[in-house]
């Protein structure tokens, strides 16, 4: 990877210069990331639209929890996908520790919560103003569920790009359950970390560069699309 | 929708390419140091081993201490540390069957040029601790419960000295943190020569004490025991340790140099 004492130039560099190895690192950062994001949703948008419509004992203990989840530091999130995957663990015979799998799983549950939590706020408040509504059209909740996550489809895409956002600046569990191995499970967070370790704070600020303006991309494009839809569905 | 399918054939892509990845079967789990993997002696000394046997070596790269840990619970298929006595317990503990002397390099004092202790013209390392200590000066520990963090507490025993108070920090990191800390704050600290020689942040740091027998740093590559994790990679392993230990295995080790020094000296018997 190139080289120079100024960031800026040495992350202009590396985008320009593109080598095979930040390319893969790069890629693997994002899969693991939108993956990890992919999961949390199918399981985190239903969870939070039917804790919004259903009412239980317990309701509000569990929206607290969840709450308070949004700030499960990840290197616990990270010790405890550690312990799980181990040989040692539970689920050790599956063998996916210091493996990409692990990466993933632990990042779903960093993510999980907030997408969760942030989905029951929104649906909460469109389901509180359209109730009536959706009561006279007969809809039981289970079918209001898809209709209300879809009314909130645009501000559950800042939902889901705030999920997303963490798990990709996200470096205390990948490192504990990837192992930054080169090649196999070392990402964008955990090269930064690397060479800062190295003392090489140039390279490890120049690919903190590159990973802002990838995030940045990525907001981008879901902002324009998001964008164009609101104009053409009104 | 069609986002969402999308969003499906990315998210399928990417579980295949999980599976393929897990599929693949002929690579070894090494835990070891982070001397090792940051002075960049696994990245050149790996692919030789690798075209000759064609195993893949997976290096996860953290303090002896938590290496030995992450051995001991079945989650790596081979140990390269630095901690000989340490070593030695493991295989009593019936974790390892075999350990062998694989390279050696030594440790260094590094510290702010202008040398507010004095240390350089100690006649031992001991006597170097002892001035450190004397003086009060800022003295940055890994205090991580690494190898080299292992050493530093045996040589503060030599020293006479109890190391406490406010010059006396203890970071809890690695060893390049650890060095760039140092450097931030201005204070002396106890390295390995590879990290050191390949640290490229040392603002006003120098070596300021070598040289002494105390400081020779060795290194053991370890044969793990099947008995409690038969899953353990036990063939590949075994041809990584003796490759380690070969005249090839050896000499790669020998020739890896760093701004044209050379970092790690084998010596297999």
């Amino acid at each position: 990877m190139p080289v120079s004492d100024n960031p800026f130039y040495t992350a202009l560099a590396l985008i320009l210069g593109m080598d095979q190895r930040l390319f893969d690192i790069v890629t693997l950062s994002l899969q693991i990331s939108l993956i990890a994001v992919l999961v949390a949703c199918l399981l985190a948008l239903p969870l939070g639209a039917a804790l919004a419509l259903w009412r239980f004992p317990g309701r509000n203990i569990v929206i607290v929890m969840l709450n308070a989840l949004m700030g499960l530091p990840p290197v616990v999130a990270g010790l405890c996908v550690y312990l799980l995957l181990s040989r040692a663990g539970p689920l050790g015979q599956w063998g996916l520790l210091f493996s990409p799998s692990a990466m993933v799983i632990a990042q779903v549950i960093l993510v999980l919560p907030i997408i969760a939590a942030l989905t029951r706020q929104q649906v909460e408040s469109l389901h509180n103003e359209y109730d009536e509504q959706l009561r006279s059209l007969g809809l039981s909740p289970l079918r209001m569920i898809p209709t209300l996550l879809w009314d909130a489809r645009f501000g559950l895409l800042t939902v889901i790009l705030a999920g997303f956002g963490r798990a990709s600046a996200e470096v205390g569990a990948v490192m504990i359950v990837g192992g930054n191995i080169d090649g196999v499970t070392r990402v964008m967070t955990t090269s930064i970390v690397l060479e800062t370790s190295k003392g090489n704070l140039p390279l490890a600020l120049g690919l903190g560069i590159v990973l802002l303006s990838l995030v940045t991309l990525i907001n981008a494009l879901a902002h324009v699309v998001s964008e164009t839809a609101k104009r053409r569905l009104g | 929708m069609q986002k969402t399918t999308a969003l499906v054939a990315a998210g399928l892509v990417g579980l295949s390419w999980s599976a393929s990845l897990l599929a693949e079967d002929d690579f070894i789990t090494l835990a070891s140091t982070t001397s090792t993997e940051s002075s960049g002696l696994f990245g050149a000394i790996i692919p030789a081993f690798t075209d000759t046997t064609g195993i893949e070596v997976h290096v996860v790269a953290v303090g002896t201490g938590q290496a030995f840990e992450i051995a001991r619970r079945g989650d790596a298929d081979s140990l390269l540390v630095h901690d000989t006595a340490g070593e030695e317990q493991f295989v009593a503990n019936g974790y390892a069957t075999e350990r062998q002397n694989v390279m050696y390099n030594d440790f260094v004092l590094v510290g702010p040029s202008d040398d507010p202790a004095g240390i350089s013209d100690s006649e031992s390392a001991a006597e170097a601790f002892a001035l450190i200590a004397e003086s009060e000066s800022p003295f940055a520990s890994r205090g991580d419960d690494s190898g080299t963090n292992r050493a530093e507490l045996r040589l503060w025993e030599d020293a006479g000295v109890t190391p406490q108070g406010e010059w006396y920090r203890e970071l809890g990191s690695g060893m390049g943190q650890t060095l760039n800390t140092a450097a931030g704050m201005n204070a002396y600290t106890f390295t390995d020569r590879a990290t050191w020689v390949a640290f490229e942040n040392p603002q006003d740091l120098t070596i300021l004490f070598e040289g002494d027998e105390a400081l020779f740093n060795q290194y053991g590559s370890l044969l793990l025991s099947t008995e409690n994790n038969p899953h353990l990679k036990h063939d590949l392993a075994t041809q990584w340790h003796e490759w380690l230990l070969s005249s090839e295995g050896q000499q790669a080790i020998a020739d890896f140099e760093v701004n044209g020094q050379q970092l790690f000296f084998p010596n297999a018997e």
